[in-house]
């Protein structure tokens, strides 16, 4: 057994040294797609795509060789240069390759290249592709330099880098206003998030004098208990703003305005993912905490529900998939918080939630493709026939997501099912509950969207999307089935050096628990058969008395929450503060202003134009001078 | 005589000059007051040489008149130049400075 105290990071030699290229390239790339202007307008897609490819061989090669190499020589840790240092603090750039970052490089870069291949098809039409590839491939980098960092610091810098390119792929179709609200949206409430981050990492410099996660790691069970359980707090206020983890989720669902390829890759597969991400990597810091571990399993259960509420009451097939994301974080949040049993769970699902959703919201965005950007369920309905490769892509990630052994979704979430039932009874029951929810939401948007009776709008003719958008879709269909199965037994062992966890027993058999989560799968199947499949569907949503669903087609009120604790209250001390500057401060000035205004007016007067006057005042003054110097020589 | 005569005369002259000069409007006039002004000072200068027996009064009577005629050739040129544009020398005319 391996605990990461154990394991000293080895200084990265040969092909390690070279990981840096894969942020660089895509960088490169974005810098000359954004710099080139038009006359990259025809290729400048296929330069991005290969940057993407060329990541993605780098960090193959990488994983190979790091397969190749003895457990305890996996931590890879390449210096590249110092940054800056303040008084006895410095602040070193190096590059971190493990098999924790390794697997996020693979997944991003994997996942990124074939949702770059099928935004090609996906954006062909768009007169500013070239620039959407080019923040594309900056996220990219970004989202690379984040996993591969070996500080904090370094890790902040890629965040804010994730969060910059998630603003501007938001609010990509920048026209519509509300996709410009829901970029700032997305922004503002990122940076409640960050500043969480920023005050996690000021108190690890006060705490251990360094940001580098060896160093953090190190000290951590040293640590105060209340300075663990503060900086535990804070890192998990930045993974909720970045992970859309409840009271910060309210963006994600409005960051849907952006392209479905956006909302596959940043808000589904990597970027929201990097909460959980975050709180792995800093597991030794909530190991010395029981009340940060525990607030963390909090913030998933209650995000699984709520975002498995949400995905219930939507009519929006993206805001469905938007909620069932947050639903799924909440899944990995929970593992993340339940300690070292469940670190490897946590990453697991992520895994295979990339895939199955990434594939999922391309398949949504191939029906929109083909239903004139509508996303309304309401007026989709029998697309099977229509779009038959979406289709059955589609159905991969729906078994793979509401858990249907043996594909993807099944063993990552059953295994933390059954980790959160041996951590917490409450837990385990929610995560349960949540379980059969998401079969339930997520048989109502199959059978809306390819079952049932025609709604198509008047002159909607739906169509099959070209190859290049339904090739990506298969290759992640194919990885939504396989995913599981293939790394069900390897994951735990491989992420040990990295996540300090204990590779536990897992089989491929059914459990009580797993059998229990089937049960309960199958029953919200067959809820969602016996109220979307059964009946028609009507094509507006039924107005609806059930609190339930008001709550829940309101996105539960987040925003209106949000309006009366924190916008209300500030705009109500900036009215205050305005109030003040325009009758207290200005009125001040002004009066002053006013006041010598007047003044000078009448000193003015003196001044009458008449050249005699000058002289007589001058005549005075001479006088004047001549009487006082005689009466002080008298005196 | 009495040296103090001249200092008397000296203030005569330079009330007279300053009475010029406040009551006068035309701009000759009251320039050719100013040096009655000027040369009241010269006298009262030379008075007081004459008094204390060095030359201090004499040497700050010739500065004066240096400075005078230097004076005067300005002030001559600004008269004429005010006199060709305005047609008129009246002191109460110029007084396009006022606000």
């Amino acid at each position: 057994m391996f605990l990461l105290e154990t394991i000293h990071p080895v200084a990265g030699t040969g092909m390690f040294a070279n990981a840096w290229w894969m942020i660089a390239a895509p960088l490169l790339v974005a810098a000359i797609l954004l710099i080139g202007g038009r006359m990259l307008d025809a290729w400048g897609h296929y330069l991005a795509v290969a940057a993407i490819w060329f990541s993605f061989a780098v960090g193959a090669c990488l994983f190979a060789e790091m397969w190749g190499r003895p457990v305890t020589e996996r931590v890879v840790e390449s210096h590249l240069y110092d940054w800056f240092s303040v008084g006895a603090w410095s602040f070193p750039v190096g590059l971190l390759v493990d098999p924790l970052s390794i697997v996020f490089v693979l997944l991003i870069t994997g996942v990124g290249g074939l949702i770059h291949i099928y935004s090609i098809g996906y954006m062909a039409h768009d007169p500013r592709r070239r620039r959407f590839f080019a923040y594309l491939n900056l996220f990219v980098a970004a989202m690379l330099t984040l996993v591969l960092a070996d500080s904090y610091l370094i890790l902040f810098v890629g965040w804010e880098g994730v969060g910059l390119a998630s603003y501007l792929l938001i609010s990509f179709w920048q026209e519509r206003p509300s996709a410009a609200a829901a970029g700032v949206k997305a922004f503002v409430m990122n940076r409640i998030g960050d500043v969480g981050m920023v005050l996690a990492i000021s108190s690890m410099l006060a705490m251990f004098g360094s940001v580098r996660f060896v160093d953090v790691a190190a000290g951590a069970a040293a640590l105060e208990p209340m300075w663990a359980t503060l900086i535990g707090i804070f890192l998990l206020v930045g993974a909720c703003g970045k992970s859309a983890q409840v009271p910060l989720q309210a963006w994600l669902l409005d960051a849907m305005e952006g392209p479905t390829p956006v909302s596959a890759l940043i808000h589904a597969a990597t970027m929201v993912t990097a909460g959980v991400y975050l709180v792995v990597r800093s597991h030794a810091i909530f190991e010395a905490s029981p009340v940060a571990q525990m607030a963390v399993v909090i913030v998933g259960t209650v995000t699984l529900l709520f975002g498995a509420w949400i995905g219930c009451s939507k009519d929006d097939i993206k805001k469905v998939l938007a909620g069932s994301t947050m639903s799924q974080i909440g899944y990995m949040m929970l593992a993340a918080g339940i300690g070292p049993a469940g670190y490897a769970f946590a990453i697991f699902h992520l895994l295979t939630h990339g895939a199955f959703k990434a594939n999922m919201f391309l398949g949504a965005g191939s029906v929109m493709h083909g239903m004139n950007d509508d996303v309304n369920m309401r007026h989709y309905g029998a697309l099977r026939k229509a779009m038959p490769y979406t289709f059955y892509t589609f159905l991969m990630g729906y078994l793979a997501i509401i858990g249907i052994p043996p594909l993807a979704g099944y063993f990552s979430k059953d295994h933390i099912i059954e980790a959160a039932f041996h951590a917490n009874l409450i837990a385990g029951v929610c995560a349960l509950l949540g379980a059969g929810v998401t079969a339930f939401y997520m048989t109502r948007l199959m059978f809306m969207t390819f079952f049932g009776q025609e709604r198509w709008e008047p002159g909607v003719h739906p169509h099959e999307s070209p190859k290049v958008m339904t090739v990506p879709l298969i290759v992640l269909a194919l990885l939504s089935i396989i995913a599981g199965a293939v790394m069900n037994g390897w994951i735990q062992g491989w992420l040990e050096p990295a996540a300090g966890n204990h590779p536990h027993e897992v089989s491929l058999i059914p459990t009580p628990i797993g059998l229990l989560t089937i049960v309960v799968v199958l029953a919200g199947v067959a809820l969602g058969w016996a109220l979307f499949g059964r009946r028609s569907v009507p094509t507006t949503a039924p107005a609806s008395s059930n609190p339930i669903t008001i709550t829940g087609r309101n996105d539960l009120f987040a925003d209106a929450i949000n309006d009366i604790f924190v916008v209300q209250p500030t705009g109500a001390v900036a009215r205050g503060v305005a109030t003040f500057d325009h009758n207290g401060l200005d009125k001040a000035v002004d009066s002053s202003a006013y006041a010598f205004g007047g003044l000078s007016a009448q000193v003015r007067k003196l001044q009458t134009g008449f050249a005699r006057t000058y002289a007589l005042t001058m005549v005075a003054g001479v006088v004047l001078v001549g009487v006082v110097l005689i009466l002080t020589h008298l005196a | 005589m009495n040296p103090e005569n001249f200092l008397i005369l000296a203030a005569i002259l330079f009330s007279i000059g300053s009475v010029g000069v406040l009551t006068r409007r035309n701009a000759l006039i009251a320039f050719m007051c100013v040096e009655l002004m000027l040369n009241s000072a010269n006298l009262a200068f030379a008075a007081f040489a004459q008094m204390h027996g060095n030359l201090d009064g004499q040497v700050a009577a010739f500065f004066v008149m240096v400075v005078a005629a230097a004076e005067v050739v300005v002030g001559l040129a600004i008269i004429v130049m005010v006199y060709k544009t305005r047609r008129t020398t009246s002191v109460d005319d110029a007084n396009l400075l006022k606000l």
